[in-house]
């Protein structure tokens, strides 16, 4: 065993940044479960046998290099996978123990439960600010005691009321792009997901609005199941309690290694993950 | 203010030299074209304008040579086919235009659109009677297309970019094969199909019908490239806010298509508005206003012309022209508003 973790900088924020979470220890539900997951397009298998657990409570992010099946993969934990023609997959995603998969599982309810936020951000461009955030309602058919209480409380938590109190009746293509993706967070909290999809939230943001949103996600993760797809080891670190990766040889990506973010950074137990965060390779 | 001196310039724009060298040359090309009409047997307006063409081509050819080298000097050449090209698209249009008003201001008067030809002949002098049958008849029996070809339109081209169904191949195949039937095919189809077996009279109706034929593909094929530019991301991120696709399609992608769905329904309209041959055959005519689509025939804008056309006398011929005026200014109204709907959507 090394004394030395092999990327100081990397784990020494991974350390800092907050006291780990033990497995277990910050679970306070059952959380999302993927077993065996694997995933084709067409006849093209793209995933081979993912089997990753996301306890409630904790931020998960997910690296690897392009094209490994990172994004498929957490499509397929909301069921978005199957909104593309000749998608195919195979597997279990459980949701607090029921597999969202079963014949008969309302596809709406699972997707009201496991949120998404996009690569791009894709705020409504017909609707206002106001009607962005409480889009969710509108479309799930969902009925709220207080909408002003409720769109307050979602811009609070998506860090982005201060900025935008004051012209909730603008169009939301009118905000800058770091504000656009925290108005499509808050967008995603206000029909309450337990978990919480970002595929790349920050890759299209500059460094303060990725900051910014930095922020919202550990602000967030208290009372929820993040999940973080993203391609920049410093907010893996940063921002995320377990470390999955992924790699694909060409082939089908396959998870290669998952564990506390801070273990993952400083003594990963696979050749190929070293190589991938120390930056040797991807 | 710091800086006076600094003057706001544009240096991608020409300079006043070179629009004054860009008038020379086309001086000299002008004047080299007359020499050549006066030495030689060549005669006639069609010989100046080739001249001048070719000379045109010729003296920037040379003054780019010796300016700028043989690069520029060839790229003059397609600039200067390329303007004579527009040129001689642009002067057709204007010439329909100004011989449309030309001759249709005879016949326009405030008549037109307070009184019928019931009591007046196409004989009458020209301010007696007017179009307000044809009027109000155009715009039932394009009202009635409308309703149905609205709906039928949408729902095709939500069908075909949205649901993308296993009958999205043939019913696009039939969509473009619709959008090019003629409309005396149309008029037909109605006049066999209802007309002949069921109502057995022409009506406004059996026109609204036969011009929805002309105006479902119209409104479906616009829609459907109007609906194909709304980004995917729209509709994932309404479908992963646990909406079905039908609210989906309903709440996120139609509103963020509104304006391009206005234009395509602006579109059709002016398609049909100025169609004659269907009209004739199932809606038959009428010289007074008939507000009633489900019984006897009505008149309409293009009947009205094609009727004053072939009664053939100086009158009848000018209350055409007016009628064609009427018509077209309709169109491009029409036109306008849809290019007005869809540019204000790009500034967005
Ligand atoms: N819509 C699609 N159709 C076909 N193949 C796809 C599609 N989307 C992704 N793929 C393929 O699936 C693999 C995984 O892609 P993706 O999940 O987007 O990777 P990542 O997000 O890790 O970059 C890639 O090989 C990619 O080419
Ligand atoms: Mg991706």
């Amino acid at each position: 065993m090394e004394t030395k973790p092999i990327t100081s900088s990397l784990s020494d924020v991974a350390n800092a940044t907050k006291a780990r979470k033990q497995p277990g220890s910050g679970a306070l539900g059952v959380g999302l479960e993927a077993r065996g997951i694997h995933a084709w397009f067409g006849d093209k298998l793209v995933l081979r046998d993912i089997s990753l657990d996301f306890w409630y409570g904790t931020v998960t992010a997910l690296i690897g290099p392009s094209g490994c099946g990172k994004s498929t993969f957490i499509r397929t934990l909301n069921r978005m996978h199957e909104f593309i023609p000749g998608a195919a997959m195979a597997g279990e995603v459980l949701l607090n123990g029921q597999d969202i998969y079963e014949q008969g599982t309302d596809v709406t309810k699972i997707r009201l439960k496991v949120g998404m936020v996009f690569q791009k951000p894709n705020p409504f461009p017909s609707m206002t600010i106001a009607d962005n955030v409480l889009a969710g309602l509108k479309l799930a058919q969902l009925k709220t005691e207080n909408k002003d209480d409720l769109l307050e409380e979602c811009l609070e938590r998506a860090g982005l009321w201060n900025e935008v109190k004051d012209r909730l009746s603008a169009y939301g293509g009118s905000l800058s792009g770091g504000q656009q993706q925290r108005l499509c967070i808050a967008r995603s909290l206000a029909v309450r997901p337990e978990v919480l999809l970002m595929d790349e939230p920050c890759s299209a943001l500059d460094p303060g609005s990725t900051l910014r949103i930095e922020e919202t996600i550990q602000h967030l993760s208290s009372s929820m199941t993040i999940i973080i797809v993203t391609h920049n080891m410093q907010q893996a670190a940063r921002v995320s309690d377990y470390t999955g990766f992924f790699l694909s040889d060409g082939g089908p990506g396959e998870l290669v290694e998952v564990g506390p973010t801070s273990e993952i950074f400083s003594w990963p137990k696979d050749i190929r993950t070293e190589n991938y965060v120390t930056g040797r390779f991807g | 203010m710091s800086n006076l001196t600094l003057k706001p310039t544009k240096p991608w724009k020409r300079t006043p030299k070179q629009q004054l060298l860009i008038a020379v040359n086309l001086l000299v090309a002008a004047a080299i074209s007359f020499v050549i009409v006066l030495v030689t047997p060549m005669k006639g307006k069609l010989a100046y304008l080739l001249l001048f063409f070719i000379s045109t081509i010729i003296v920037n050819f040379a003054e780019n040579y010796f300016k700028s080298g043989i690069a520029p000097a060839k790229d003059s050449i397609a600039t200067s086919f390329v303007t004579a090209g527009l040129i001689i698209a642009v002067v057709p249009i204007f010439s329909i235009l100004f011989t449309i008003f030309e001759r249709g201001r005879a016949g326009l008067n405030f008549n037109l659109f307070s009184h019928d030809m019931k009591s007046n002949g196409p004989n009458d002098p020209l301010g007696q009677g007017g179009l307000l049958h044809a009027l109000v008849g155009s715009g039932i029996m394009v009202g009635i297309a409308l309703l149905i070809s609205l709906p039928i339109g949408i729902l095709t081209a939500i069908y075909l970019t949205e649901i993308k169904g296993i009958f999205s191949r043939p019913i696009k195949f039939l969509v473009q094969a619709m959008s090019g039937v003629p409309s005396i095919v149309a008029g037909l189809f109605i006049l066999s199909a209802v007309v002949f077996p069921i109502t057995k009279s022409s009506s406004g109706l059996m026109g609204g019908l036969a011009l929805s034929i002309l105006m479902i593909p119209t409104i479906a094929r616009t829609s459907e490239e109007v609906l194909l530019l709304i980004p995917s991301d729209l509709r994932e991120a309404g479908v992963a806010l646990g909406g079905t696709q039908w609210r989906t399609i309903s709440l996120i992608v139609v509103p963020a298509a509104k304006s391009g769905l206005i234009t395509a329904i602006i579109l059709g309209l002016a398609r049909v508005a100025g169609e004659t041959a269907p009209l004739i055959l199932v809606s038959g005519g009428g010289d007074a206003v008939n507000p009633n689509p489900f019984h006897s025939p009505m008149g309409s804008l293009p009947f009205y012309i094609w009727k004053g056309f072939t009664f053939g006398t100086t009158e009848s011929i000018a209350r055409s022209w007016a009628g064609i005026f009427v018509l077209l200014s309709i169109i491009f109204i029409l036109f306008i508003a849809a290019r007005t709907l869809s540019g204000s959507e790009e500034k967005k």
